[in-house]
């Protein structure tokens, strides 16, 4: 059976690299690897998402309704809404606790859920919720990084681990900020 | 990483982790492309991206992003008819921009061989429609591929051009939004040594390739004995798979192309019993031999296929020319001519016919969606403040309507801006179509830059001719912004040559006012000022777009401090005007009731501030605040 990662968050937060250093990752760790991005209308602070699947039983890119291992969100509600989509029972949610709050939220008329509603809520569908959150972040998009050193950490990705990541994570960013994201990286990691 | 660039210029085979629309863009250079047309739309941006990812004299192909998909079309068809090999590449809904040439092409001579690529929008994901392209096939007589993953884009376009350039004729290559996004390992080759040059081929000797009255009779018999001719290749094509691979025909077996096909392939595997797969490679014209041997050899087939019953259609009509005796199924559902197959849908729908063998997934109970959250205008967008301003200005009862472009986003709440929505460049005239004998609502169409150029200027024309009563908006932020900052025609490579204007004076535009968007009093007055005008008026509202400013101003200065605003609590009275009127994203509303300004999504442009009834949005200076 393919081990499925469905990515997800809000348009502009750079879930593109996120999913191409998985990606890079997983084709390090033996994995064969399929899968896709969102592009198009979504990066419109709109909700997207990005799909990944390791095995060679997996013949198409998009991670099928509740066929999720691991939801991977650099947002608190994306992260509710991609687990309510995507997670298997025995699943993890992974989410990046910080808040976008949608148009429905700001004019009133809906709730934004708290920590502990998306715990309950992912629990009910027989997963496991983790939040990770760094303080003190130079750029918003290094969410990523740590995003990345907690799944190592949690070695929730077989094969994924710390070594692994993190060599995708500095070959997917190249030059750029490198250092910075690395250091996030290795404290959400629990290494710093 | 491997770059774009080295993707595109690497001399030797290699293999890389690559997305569809790139491999497809490194098969173009393996194939020795000369030319290559597009107008930007979403599946197939990526696609110029990687194009334009060589610097511009190093290119062995002349790319450019023209004004639309039909003059993209007849520049590829040109220099095709000159003998070089050329591709032009478009959305789903841009083949009906295109058509009007297209539909010529079959009959043409194409020394040079033109590939087609079309990205087809099953699921309607960035489209406005789920147009099912393989209609067009059929009606103008040029075969269709069909790839399924990123390695077969490449393969299949090195097929398509040397079927093109060999029977010399255009070749459809049509691929769906998960198959130009699909990421995947991929085998590449070398580049080609030697291109041929660039001296004009063309002699009329080779055409005619004028049809009028008489010549269109051969020339119509020229295009249905190549589509023969080329059907007769696909019936012992290797572009055809069987899946899985097995010693002996089973006794049920699935008919399918595409990226539906694997779909069927997955399904399959959780299958009770043995069912073959066979994949098209080429959906047109058929490949009749192939299709009857596979549905001879099996009790019962299911042709399983995205949107329209194409495939199906057609089959059933096959086997009932040749008296097969295989029973065959099909989707039996309204709701399976909708939306994008996975493998779940594939399985559900094989177990309507064969209950046995597969098992529809039970539905997901997963409880009370969470909140929506539909895109939006970006933080310093100048279509909101002109959405903003423009609302104030309405009267009662006006009529907006919107085109294509970020705009249309403006129909959502809280501007519900621009109701009616056609297609690209339709706002000026379905807009002077609502004006017509109507004296009681004013009618305000709204129009992107880009838009402008691709298919809104025969309309303006009309427009100004007719003196249609109606006010024109034109959003003027000087790029092709939905689909990432193309340039278009009148900026970036083709330069400053056509200031809008003066074009528009030119064409005859009387009633004429220019603001910068940011400037709601302003705007708002214009926009009073057009309505009350009778007869055809214009307002131009003018800011560049932030999302590209931004990332310019940051790529040129990585340590680029912007500023922002905040909300002084002493003075904020909750009018919530900046939050759910305004409604840039960088505002937030608190439990307590309180509003705040999120410090990862200001650009501090500042458009807010005059907004707010009591005046409590001051600006930061860079560095101030959190």
């Amino acid at each position: 059976m393919a081990f499925n990662i469905y990515i997800c968050g809000v348009g502009g937060q750079g879930i593109g690299v996120l999913a191409a250093a998985l990606a890079a990752a997983a084709e390090a760790a033996g994995h064969s690897v399929r899968g896709c991005d969102t592009h198009g209308l979504a990066q419109r602070h709109g909700s997207v998402s990005s799909h990944l699947r390791l095995g060679g039983d997996a013949l198409t890119p998009r991670v099928p309704e509740g066929q999720a291992d691991v939801v991977l969100a650099l947002e608190r509600l994306e992260g509710l809404r991609g687990a309510l989509y995507a997670l298997k029972p025995g699943g993890t949610l992974l989410y990046y606790d910080t808040v976008y709050q949608p148009i429905t939220v700001r004019t009133g008329s809906r709730a934004y859920p708290a920590p502990g509603k998306v715990a309950a809520r992912v629990e009910e569908l027989g997963g496991k919720a983790v939040a990770v959150a760094v303080d003190g972040l130079a750029d918003p998009r290094m969410q990523n990084a740590a995003l990345l050193g907690r799944l190592a950490a949690l070695g929730l990705v077989p094969g994924l681990t710390r070594e692994v990541l993190r060599g995708a994570l500095a070959d997917t960013l190249g030059g750029r900020n490198l250092e910075a994201n690395l250091a996030v990286f290795d404290k959400a990691a629990g290494a710093a | 990483m491997i770059s774009l660039r080295e993707l595109m210029t690497k001399r030797d085979a290699f293999t890389g982790l690559t997305m569809g629309n790139y491999a497809l863009a490194r098969g173009m250079a393996e194939a020795g492309l000369r030319v290559a047309t597009s107008y930007p739309g979403s599946p197939t941006p990526e696609i110029g991206a990687a194009l334009l990812s060589v610097p511009e004299g190093e290119r062995p192909y002349y790319f450019e992003f023209s004004t639309n998909e039909k003059v993209a079309l007849e520049i590829a068809a040109g220099a095709s008819m000159n003998g070089h090999l050329s591709a032009c590449f478009f959305k789903s809904v841009g083949l009906n921009v295109a058509a009007d040439s297209l539909i010529q092409l079959a009959m043409m001579e194409l020394i040079g061989g033109l590939v087609v690529i079309l990205g087809d929008d099953p699921g309607a994901n960035s489209s406005q429609n789920e147009q099912d392209n393989r209609h067009f096939a059929r009606m103008s007589y040029i075969p269709m591929l069909e790839p399924a993953t990123p390695r077969e884009a490449r393969e299949m376009f090195l097929e398509a051009a040397s079927l093109s350039r060999r029977l010399r004729m255009p070749v459809f290559l049509r691929l769906t939004t998960h198959v130009c996004h699909a990421r995947e390992r991929v085998d590449f080759g070398p580049l080609p040594e030697g291109l041929p040059g660039w001296e004009p081929r063309f002699d009329p000797k080779n055409g005619p390739y004028v049809p009028v009255a008489s010549t269109v009779f051969p020339l119509k018999e020229k295009a249905l004995r190549k589509q023969d001719e080329f059907g007769r290749l696909m019936d012992v094509s290797a572009m055809n798979r069987l899946f899985p691979a097995a010693s002996g025909p089973a006794r049920l077996g699935i008919v399918s192309a595409g990226l539906p096909a694997l779909c069927a392939a997955e399904a399959v595997a959780g299958a009770a019993a043995p069912v073959d797969v066979l994949k098209l490679g080429c959906t047109w014209p058929l490949p009749a031999g192939k299709l009857c041997e596979f549905m001879s050899a099996r009790e019962e087939i299911f042709i399983l296929e995205d949107l329209d019953r194409v495939l199906e259609t057609e089959i059933k009509a096959l086997a009932f020319d040749r008296e097969l005796k295989c029973r065959i199924h099909s989707r039996r559902e309204r709701a399976d001519l909708m939306g994008e197959m996975t493998p779940p849908r594939a399985a559900a729908m094989l177990a309507s016919a064969w209950p046995d063998h597969f098992k529809a997934p039970p539905p997901r109970e997963a409880g009370e969606e969470p909140a929506a959250r539909l895109p939006q205008l970006c933080p310093g967008c100048g279509h909101r403040s002109a959405f903003h301003a423009i609302k104030r200005a309405l009267p009662p009862g006006a009529i907006t309507v919107a085109d294509i472009g970020c705009h249309s986003m403006g129909f959502m709440p809280p501007y519900e801006m621009g109701t009616v929505l056609l297609s690209m460049g339709h706002s000026v005239s379905t807009g002077a179509g609502l004006a017509l004998g109507n004296s009681s609502r004013k009618v305000v169409s709204f129009l992107g830059d880009s838009t402008f150029f691709h298919a809104a200027m025969p309309g303006i024309v009309n427009a100004v001719v007719q003196d249609s009563d109606m006010t024109l908006v034109l959003l003027e932020n000087g790029t092709t912004a939905m689909t990432g900052h193309q340039p278009r025609a009148g900026t970036g490579e083709i330069g400053d040559k056509i200031p809008l204007p003066r074009l528009l004076e030119a064409m005859g535009v009387k009633f004429m006012r220019d603001v910068e968007a940011y400037k709601q009093a302003e705007l708002s007055a214009a926009l009073k000022e057009a309505m009350d005008h009778k007869g055809f008026a214009l307002v131009v509202a003018r800011h560049p777009c932030m999302l590209k400013f931004m990332r310019e101003a940051k790529h040129k200065n990585p340590a680029l401090k912007t500023g922002r605003v905040a909300v002084d609590q002493s003075k904020c009275a909750r009018h919530y005007t900046c939050v759910a009127e305004f409604a840039c994203p960088s505002f937030v509303r608190h439990d307590d009731g309180s509003v705040t300004v999120h410090p990862e999504l200001c650009i501090g442009d500042g458009s807010c501030v005059q907004t707010c009834p009591a005046a409590a949005i001051v600006r930061e200076k860079p560095g101030e605040g959190k």
